[in-house]
């Protein structure tokens, strides 16, 4: 069966996802499409899903006005298909958000039992790439924060992949993925493949 | 309890961190905005970015005289105001405005034509820890800029004016050289580096991606929805826009409009709908009427 993936697209690096999708389901030798999801109507056909980076408010925005957060809702309700969120992603999927987030009046999907703070180490000159050791790999990964987020509170059932300097970057519920970080803009696929294992 | 963390490699400022943040700018508005209340404006309408200025670009061509770096009260103020990115512009070949903006902590800065340029010399981007925007008006622009460091292009078009013909034309004939490039053999592309004055080597990865190395956004004189969306078919990653949503009739509605616009460029009637009642746009000035020595795309170089 063909797998089919959706990167939500609104706004962002939604090309850079595309390719590192695209270039695991290669070096799986996978059949399968990655497609990209700017109106209603295309999340109920896919079998995985992924909010890229950007900036969450307009992303969450846009969303909310095409109606796509609640397909997505309904999506991880009924079929409980595999998302990836990394950075905006994060902001989006989490239960709830910091007064950064409450200020704007963003929207968030609520589809991960953790709390989350926008901007958590700083702005763009305080931005960083660093090696982080990940509990679901034997070699760290080349993780790049961009005025990242981080995760403030994490609950029972959630798992913890990887901290930061105190600060948690990385966690799963179920088959939700969140990242602090931007996998996609290095050429390690590590994280992608880990994604495709929960399709 | 002891924690692991791995901090030997922390890295800052590295190229794959500013065009990172550039990439995320992709699909979205960065909106000129002169105070905090119209920063909040922005980020409310769903803006990417703003872009701090003493004065938006359709009032510096109206006042004249030297245009500098905005008040440093102004970009704190605006940079306390709002949760998204804040970008502010210094003068062609002034670094020290550029180290001011980066000590503000401004995310990212624009070495811009609307400014008076100090010098010749474009600002060495690659010292800073923040990335640089910076526009170009054909292919050999931005490649000389990309070397000199800046992680993101945009159009110059003709700022301040409200008509986006220079912008269209920027744009496409960027697009024009990238295609131009297709077939070309090694001593052929090192012919055109030599033309364009910049490396081989991005000359050769702009060959071979068929786009610019760095994200590529539209500038100058967008004024309206439509013509975010036109900038988008002609191949833009994103938009500036300038005095078109201050110097609007209604700046909450026509920023919001701009945005949706930019996310549905492919839709024409989306575009209809986001088009309607918005007010007067911004009223201009057509290029045709400007004397060579008040245009701002013919500064930098």
């Amino acid at each position: 069966m063909t797998t089919r993936i959706g990167v939500i697209a609104m706004q962002g690096d939604v090309e850079e996802h595309v390719i590192a999708l695209e270039k695991t389901l290669a070096e799986r030798g996978a059949l399968g499409e990655v497609i990209k999801i700017k109106y209603r109507g295309i999340v109920r056909s896919c079998d995985a899903l992924v909010i890229p980076g950007g900036e969450s408010t307009t992303i969450g925005r846009l969303m909310q006005r095409e109606n796509i957060l609640s397909e997505i809702k309904t999506a991880v309700e009924e079929r409980e298909i595999p998302i990836l969120g990394t950075c905006a992603g994060l902001v989006l999927l989490a239960r709830e958000g910091d007064d950064e987030v409450a200020k704007t009046g963003q929207p968030l999907l609520g589809l991960m039992d953790v709390k989350v703070k926008r901007n958590a180490f700083g702005r763009q000159r305080e931005s960083f790439e660093t090696l982080l050791k990940m509990n679901i790999f034997e070699e760290p990964f080349p993780a790049v924060f961009i005025r990242a987020p981080s995760i403030t509170h994490v609950a029972e059932h959630v798992e913890v992949l990887a901290t930061f300097d105190e600060h948690v970057v990385a966690t799963q519920q179920e088959n939700i993925l969140a990242l602090a970080f931007h996998p996609e803009l290095t050429e390690d696929r590590r994280i992608h493949h880990y994604f495709l294992d929960l399709v | 309890m002891k924690r692991e963390i791995v901090i030997e490699d922390l890295r800052h400022g590295s190229e794959l961190l500013k065009r990172g943040f550039a990439s995320l700018q992709k699909g979205g508005v960065i909106m000129d905005v002169t105070s905090a209340e119209q920063a909040i404006v922005a980020e409310k309408a769903g803006a990417i970015a703003v872009m701090a200025l003493h004065a938006v670009p359709a009032d510096i061509r109206k006042a004249g005289g030297v245009a500098r770096m905005a008040d440093p009260a102004v970009i704190s103020e605006i940079i306390e105001a709002v949760t998204i990115p804040v970008m502010a512009k210094c003068r062609i070949g002034h670094f020290m405005e550029a180290e001011i903006l980066e000590a503000l902590g401004v995310d990212m800065i624009d070495e811009s034509e609307v400014l008076t340029p100090v010098d010749t010399h474009h600002v060495d981007k690659r010292g800073f820890t923040v990335p640089f925007v910076c526009g170009a008006r054909d292919l050999g622009e931005a490649l000389r800029r990309i070397a000199e460091g800046a992680a993101m292009i945009r159009t110059k078009g003709e700022a301040g004016t409200g008509d986006v013909k220079e912008a269209v034309r920027h744009m496409k004939l960027i697009m024009g050289e990238i295609r131009s490039l297709t077939g070309k053999n090694e001593e052929e592309l090192r012919d055109v580096a030599k033309e364009l004055k910049v490396s081989f080597e991005v000359v050769h990865e702009t060959a071979k991606l068929q786009r610019l190395p760095v994200v590529n956004f539209a500038a100058g004189g967008i004024a309206t929805p439509a013509d975010a969306a036109l900038m988008m078919r002609l191949g833009a990653d994103g938009v500036f826009v300038g005095s078109g949503i201050f110097k609007s009739e209604n700046p909450p509605r026509m920023a919001s409009a701009i945005v949706e616009a930019v996310n549905n460029y492919d839709d024409a009637r989306k575009l209809a709908e986001i088009s309607k009642g918005l007010g007067l746009p911004m009223k201009g000035i057509e290029v045709s009427v400007l004397t060579e020595e008040e245009l701002l795309q013919v500064r930098g170089w």
